[in-house]
Parts: C-alpha cells; structure tokens; sequence
C-alpha cells in the first residue's frame, strides 16, 4: 500500500484555484519530486499535505488514515516532518537547541518535572543533545552545534532545518526547494543527503527547480502546472512526456 | 549547554548570596520596605517574563491578575474569616481559571491586537474592582487582615523579607528550570516562528495558554502577598499603570531573562521611593525608560551586561 495518497486535493485563493483537483499516490521509501513552473501550486500543495492550509476540497490520507485538515502538530505527532522555502529557524537559539525542538514530541514533556527540574528532563536533555549532534554531523553543522543559529549561512540554515525535520522521526519528510540559493558545492552535498535520508527508509518529496537534483534522486516525479497535474512517472517517463515539454518550453517563451 | 547550567546554578547562587546580604547592609526598616516590595514586584515579574521574554506574548493587562489575587485574598479574609493560606490558594485557583479561560480566545490573537484584548481584559477587572463597592470598598480600597501562617504571624518587615526572599527565590528557580525544559524550548521556537515550531510538534495553543496560566499564577501570588504586607489595597493595583509598570520591569531588565526580571524590578520599585521627586515624575519616567531601553539597549539591562562580560 502506498504511504501517502492525496485524492482530488484543491485550494481556492479568492477564487482562484491554487492547486486543482490533484490525486497522486506516494510509494513509502521512494523519493518523490514535484516540479512545475512558478506559480503552478507546488509550495501550496506541500502546506496541505502539511497542514499549514486548509483544503477547499479533497482528501489526504497517511497510510489509510485520514489526515484531511489536521494541525502541523498533529501531522507531526503522525510522522510528517518538514522544510520550508524560506528557512524558518528558531534565531535566538543555539543550532542544537533548533534541533532538540524537533525532538519536541519524543520528550518528557510534563509540567511539574520541568518546572521542578527533575533529573527525567535533564536525561531527556541530554538525550535530546546527544540526538541533536548526530543529526547535525549528519547534516555536516556538527562544529557549528553551539553557535546561535541566527548566525549561520542561508545554505546552513536549510540543512539545520533538515536536521530539525529529522529530529521527530519523520515516516514522510517534506522538502520545499532545499537546493534553492545554494552553490553546486552545496547542492552536491545536499543531493548525497537526501539520497542518505532515503536509504535510511524515510519517504521524501521534494520541491525543486534544479532539474540535475531532481532527475538524480527521484524515484518519481508529479509535474504541476496552473495547479493542476500535468503528469506524474518515473524521472525517464517524465522526460519524454509531451505534455510537460509543451509547458516547460511554453514557460520559457 | 554545559556553560548555560553553570551560569544557571551561579545566577541562583548569586541571587540567594544577594537576597541573605542584602537585610544586613540595608540602613532601616524603610529599605527592608522597599526591599520587599521589590520582591513582590520581582515575583510578578518573573511570571510575566515567561510570558513576555521566553514566548514572546504580550501582556498589558497583567496587573488585574496581581489584583485580583490582592482583593480574593483580601474579602476572604477580611469579610468571609478564612485563614489567609487558604484564600491565597483560592485566588490561585481563581486567577487559573480566569486565566485558563481567556487564553485561547486572547493568545490567537497577535501583536497590536495581543496587546489591545490584554489591556481590555485589565480595565474590566480594574472596573469591576472600583464598581463592585459592596464587596470591594470601591475606589477608597479595602483594610486586609494580617498573614498567618500556621498560627504564626510576620511580626515585622524582617519577617515579612525572609519569606517574600525564599518565594523570590524559589520563583526564579522555577521559571529557570522550565525555561531549559523542552516546553521551555517549545515557548522560545514558538515566539520566533508559530508555524516552525507546530511542524516540530509543538501544540501552539497549548503552549501559550500554559505559559498565560503560569504568569497568572505568578502575578496572583505577589497580589495576595503584597495585600496581607500593605495591609490595605485600592483598584489602582490592578490598574493599567501598574500593568505598564510590569511590562517596563520585565523589558528594562532584559526579555527572557529571569535574573533581568528581577533586576528590573528591583531598580523601577527602588527608584520612585528613594528619590521622592522621581514618584512625581513617575509616569513620565516610565515611558522615558521604556522608549530609551527599546531605542538604546532592546536586549534589556541584564542581557546586554551579560553579554559584555562574555566578550572579554
């Protein structure tokens, strides 16, 4: 059975109908790319996958559980983790303690022991740490791990983000555009990182623009155009549609 | 991390080897005043910063929580008889709910809007203080019976500074416990980004209703205390000067600290007492404060200094 299976998914703006009708299905432990022009609805498709948006319409289901609408916590506690376009990090924290906050829901959580600082919280801080160093050498920040997080580098902060996604866990890791703004150095290191990630058995999708980082790790790729899906196949499939040539070279134009 | 525990443990120390020094080299009983005055604004202080300084909502209605713990604990007392311990816990119970109650509405609300439904929670309950005469005494304010705990009564301001000392303490030590405890992480990410901070798997909502309950709590506490200490309380307490005078404490300090809460405390409460025509001014100087430490020092007195022994 698939992991993810979105049915007939649509979001109206006003009127306007950001993301129209999508239904695809997602194969656990693949990487999965959704490409399209600007404007096409990739980055909103994520946030209702997510749930940062409401959907006007459609279903969303996590391993045959409906997941339509839930909150970004709840999807969390369900095993979706997730990026953002614009690095959404914790400033004022220090790089490890972004990471410790996406091992929020593995934590002792519980009033009473933290307000009284009881040694439960400091072993969960201290596994939480532990944890969070791994992630980060993983991500290649392990020198950075005390610094505020603040400070990093545009293309630091969206490994820092996938070290924090990692953190809960994930079964589903959502990326949006974890390439944008990088140098090929950069984007060399983050494509061995993702195919790391799914060799760990995590299910990823993707949005992205770099067509080499699309084409080296998807396993399959959903083309959207005008919020609509245009075609949806193995990265060769895709290539040799029509139809997504049509829209690719109409954009260029 | 490790260094953050040690200037944790040396901040606790620092504050208690502070608090045990300061009744010797304090020159009469008016300082000890003073002294305990500034704890009990420290206390509400500390509770506001966890509201304010660590999850980043703010709060200008804060002072009808402090009121209301100063008015339960006085009618319970004065016209209802009971012992004051009680009608302490019972305002804690009340200012919990009430709290409790108005946090989700409140909280999802942000910034200007934040700001606005705080202050009308204030002048309602600051209102209803002045209004309810009956019960209250209305704008003249209300005699409050003695504390009594266990029989025992605080029979002087030396008394009265050991036990506003040890809740001081025990308030900072609280505060600074959570705020290294993933919920206290949780508040922080939440304060930089909502959405960040959810796709982690923190309950947003929960979280602030938490923290709002707590600075509540906090703020009810330093009430009832400072109603049994000054014996007499008007509405003016719960007022929305003195709600200002909080959030101005809590900011001249430093955001998100709690040594900065107490600090700043300490300085605004000091201040106006030991300079008489400062108490003239005193309106004035807490707007100038407040508009010079944003203009000048935004990360408060303690942050800042901190930050300044760290670079050498």
């Amino acid at each position: 059975m698939s992991l993810l299976e979105v049915q007939s998914l649509s979001k109206t703006f006003g009127g306007v109908a950001a993301v129209a009708e999508v239904s695809f299905e997602l194969e656990a432990g693949h990487v999965h790319s959704v490409i399209g022009p600007n404007g096409a609805g990739k980055t909103t498709l994520f946030n209702l996958i997510a749930g940062a948006v409401r959907p006007s319409g459609g279903k969303v289901r996590l391993d045959g559980a409906d997941i339509t609408g839930l909150a970004p916590h709840v999807l969390a506690e369900r095993g979706i983790g997730r990026s953002f376009q614009t690095p959404q990090i914790f400033a004022a924290m220090s790089v490890a303690e972004n990471v410790m906050v996406g091992r929020h829901l593995r934590l002792d959580r519980r009033l009473l022991p933290s307000l009284l600082g009881m040694p439960a919280v400091d072993r969960a801080n201290r596994a939480a740490r532990e944890r969070a160093q791994l992630l980060l050498d993983q991500v290649g920040l392990g020198q950075e791990a005390d610094r505020p997080a603040g400070g990093l580098a545009y293309g630091a902060m969206k490994r820092l983000e996938i070290a924090r996604a990692l953190a809960g866990d994930p079964r589903l890791l959502l990326l949006d555009e974890p390439a944008a703004g990088l140098n090929p150095t950069e984007t060399a290191e983050i494509t061995a990182l993702i195919q790391a990630i799914a060799a760990a058995g995590v299910t990823v999708v993707l949005v992205e623009h770099d067509m080499r980082l699309v084409m080296a790790v998807s396993d399959h790729i959903i083309v959207l155009d005008s919020g609509r899906k245009l075609a949806d196949g193995t990265a060769a499939a895709i290539r040799a549609d029509p139809a997504v040539i049509a829209a690719y070279l109409g954009q260029a134009q | 991390m490790i260094r953050r525990r040690e200037a944790r443990r040396g901040g606790l120390g620092a504050l208690a080897a502070v608090l045990l020094v300061l009744p010797f080299v304090l020159p009469n009983t008016y300082y000890l005043n003073v002294a305990i005055l500034a704890g009990l604004n420290a206390i509400a202080c500390i509770g506001l910063n966890l509201l304010i300084g660590y999850a980043g909502q703010i709060s200008l209605g804060h002072a009808a929580f402090f009121g209301i713990g100063a008015y339960v604990s006085a009618i319970l007392t004065a016209g209802q008889g009971w012992p004051p311990v009680l009608a302490l816990l019972a305002a804690l119970v009340l200012n919990g709910a009430l709290a409790f109650a108005v946090a989700r509405p409140i909280l999802r609300l942000r910034g200007h809007y934040l700001a606005m439904a705080t202050l009308g929670l204030g002048i309602i309950v600051a209102i209803v203080l002045a209004q309810e005469v009956r019960l209250t005494g209305g704008p003249d304010g209300m005699p409050v019976p003695p504390l009594v705990l266990l029989g025992w009564s605080p029979p002087g301001e030396a008394a009265w500074y050991g036990i506003v000392a040890v809740l001081l303490w025990i308030a900072a030590w609280l505060s600074l416990n959570l705020a290294r405890s993933p919920i206290g992480r949780a508040l922080a990410a939440l304060n930089a980004s909502e959405i960040a901070a959810a796709t982690a798997g923190v309950d947003v909502a929960r979280h602030k209703s938490l923290v709002f309950v707590l600075s509540a709590l906090y703020a009810s506490l330093a009430g009832s205390l400072f109603a049994h200490y000054a014996g007499f309380i008007t509405p003016a307490k719960a007022g929305f000067l003195q709600s200002v005078e909080l959030v101005t404490m809590v900011v001249l300090g430093g955001m998100a600290s709690t040594f900065g809460a107490v600090v700043g405390a300490a300085i605004l409460t000091a201040l106006p007492q030991i300079f008489a025509t400062f108490h003239e001014y005193e309106t004035i100087a807490l707007g100038a404060i407040l508009m010079g430490i944003m203009i000048f020092l935004p990360r408060g007195l303690v942050p800042s200094l901190a930050r300044l022994a760290g670079r050498r």
